[in-house]
């Protein structure tokens, strides 16, 4: 009776086998969520960084050892950051970013729309050449794109500020992808019903687009309101500047004053970050539908 | 049965044309319909991404400064290839984007990997937290980033001491410059790639992982064999786009080393600027301009090649 069949031995195999499997899949998933959780709170870090330093008087700002939380937080930063003509620099930021999202929105619904969903003659081109454009880093072209501004006058004004960005070609891959979706039927329907184009689109198309074009929306605003580098060329005056960029040209004046500095970078980051987290769901979907898949 | 006279028939040939006429005129007003509909969107990108772009070949050509505008033909090409500044700031292109492209990558998927079949309130929570950087305006996390990496009040240093290690100039040493520059850019890179990621997990049927877990596959072989293919189209997506991403790193340069120390974080979208609005070199910036979207326009065909299969028109 000493053997042991060797179904039962082949089973006694499996299941020494399988609890090893267990135990190295259990390690991998510990070690991967003890990483996961450090690197979150690195990726977390420089924004508790920015929060806890604008109450941060500056000679605590630059003791070390550092004061890991300000234990006498104080609003004296806040009070030097609005001198500065910081009012202006946040209006000019949301007006050029909305006026941008809103153009942005109706002309590439209009292209995406006809670009999914017609055919005419010309349309595989015009696309090929707007995903070609997007592949190409729009800094490229910002010195032609200066001069020409220059040529017409709108250096260090709303118009060149907020025009030039609309001709971006993102947009309207966006939308493309998104109008693919709508039902051929329902456009044969409205055609049928004796629908006019313009208010199939207006009745039918842009209501179905709703929540992409509410993707795009909260996307071209985050786009805008950091798009430092323009701003940066395209600006002159200190009323002209936006909010990023004033705070930018204040690290000249406050250098290691790091508190005033942690308050002007909270200003320029919190709008984002609250319209992000109030919309999350559409830049997530914003980024899926914007990827070729 | 019904004999049609000539005449009839006549017009039944007529109405026939007219048939066949009828849905060409229709199909002429749809083509204007389209057109008037892409006429906007059309309109800016022509004149605000086209021109510009050709422009910029064209100023290329051109001895252009503020004072000056004279045809010199290809000298601002042998000038930038005799030029060590520009070589330089190249390479510093290149490592930057070798470097980060794959760690942007192998994090990205490390953190999908590591959440997608969390709950959703996890999901959303670890996607928001590595999205972060990239919502926060660049201005804010270089000023965050230039305390945490100053020599004397800085973070860094304040850490790195209890590991014993000697206090730095993180950014003022020509040896670690660009690699700090490279942390706080890979920071604000992996947002979009773990969103994706994510997203094309969940696209994958367990079917195929079960399956091959019954098979008693490792981890590792699961990874590898199953669910990395099935990943090859975002990944490729993603590398286009943190190419990309990578080749603008411009804000970050100029903010924090302003291309120093001795050229060591200068790079091409720098030098670009450097020209053109610190010296007023409008010429050979757009030099620097074309060759750096010939670059990326070598780079994005050769990706777009593997990733042809995957693209609908």
């Amino acid at each position: 009776m000493k053997t042991i069949s060797p179904l039962k031995m082949k089973n006694k195999n499996n299941m020494h086998g399988r609890l090893k499997w267990l135990r190295e899949l259990s390690a991998i998933k510990i070690i991967s969520t003890i990483i996961l959780i450090f690197s979150g709170l690195f990726f977390l870090f420089p924004l508790y960084w920015i929060v806890t330093g604008a109450f941060k008087s500056q000679v605590v700002a630059i003791t070390i050892p550092p004061e890991w939380f300000p234990l006498n937080p104080i609003l004296d930063n806040w009070v030097t950051l609005f001198s500065n003509p910081v009012w202006r620099w946040t209006f000019n930021s949301f007006f050029i970013a909305s006026a941008e999202m809103i153009a942005v929105c109706f002309v590439s619904a209009t292209a995406g729309f006809v670009l999914a969903k017609k055919v005419f003659p010309g349309r595989k081109l015009i696309f090929i050449v707007l995903i070609a454009a997007m592949a190409l880093p729009k800094q490229v072209i910002l010195v032609p794109l200066f001069t020409m501004l220059a040529d017409f006058g709108w250096v260090d004004t709303y118009k060149g500020l907020i025009i030039p960005a609309i001709g971006w070609p993102f947009g309207v891959f966006l939308m493309k992808q998104f109008s693919q979706t709508i039902p051929n039927e329902l456009l044969e329907a409205a055609k049928i019903d004796g629908c006019g184009e313009i208010r199939t689109f207006f009745h039918i198309v842009l209501p179905m687009l709703k929540p992409a074009i509410g993707a795009l929306a909260i996307f071209t605003f985050m786009l805008s309101w950091n798009d430092y580098f323009s701003q940066l060329v395209i600006t002159r005056s200190t009323d002209m500047m936006t909010l990023p960029l004033g705070i930018a040209t204040m690290q000249g004046e406050y250098k290691t004053d790091y508190g005033v500095m942690m308050a002007g970078a909270a200003l320029a980051s919190v709008p984002m970050i609250i319209i992000f987290m109030l919309f999350q769901k559409s830049f997530t979907q914003g980024i899926t539908m914007g990827s070729i898949k | 049965m019904l004999l049609l006279s000539k005449k009839e028939l006549d017009w039944g040939g007529r109405k026939l044309l007219a048939t066949i006429r009828k849905p060409n005129k229709h199909k002429l007003y749809d083509w204007l319909m389209s057109y008037l509909f892409l006429l906007p969107a059309l309109t800016f990108f022509l004149i605000f991404v086209v021109y510009p772009m050709l422009r910029g070949i064209y100023m290329s050509f051109f001895d252009y400064s503020i004072t000056n505008f004279e045809f010199i033909g290809w000298d601002n090409y042998v000038t930038l290839y005799h030029d060590e500044t520009f070589h330089k700031s190249l390479i510093n292109t290149i490592v930057l984007v070798a470097v980060a492209v794959p760690i942007v990558i192998g994090f990205s998927i490390f953190v999908a990997m590591a959440i997608y079949k969390k709950s959703e309130f996890i999901r959303s929570f670890c996607r928001g937290i590595f999205y972060l950087p990239a919502v926060t305006s660049v201005v804010s996390v270089t000023v965050v980033w230039g305390w945490i990496y100053h020599p004397n009040f800085g973070l860094l240093n304040y850490v790195t001491n209890f590991f014993g290690m000697e206090p730095k100039s993180w950014l003022g040493d020509p040896k670690t410059a660009l690699m700090a520059i490279t942390v706080i850019l890979i920071t604000t890179s992996v947002g979009q790639p773990i969103i994706l990621y994510v997203a094309s997990l969940g696209n994958i049927p367990t079917s195929y992982i079960e399956a091959a877990q019954i098979d008693r596959a490792t981890p590792w072989q699961i990874f590898r064999k199953i669910i990395w293919p099935l990943l090859m189209p975002t990944s490729l997506y993603v590398i286009v786009i943190t190419t990309i991403n990578s080749f603008q790193c411009f804000a970050l340069i100029q903010l924090l080393t302003s291309g120093g120390p001795i050229y060591s974080t200068s790079t091409v979208m720098y030098g670009v600027y450097q020209q053109a609005f610190l010296l007023g070199n409008f010429g050979i910036a757009s030099a620097m301009g074309v060759i750096l979207a010939i670059i990326i326009g070598i780079i994005s065909i050769i990706q777009f090649k593997y990733l042809g299969n995957d693209v609908e028109y």
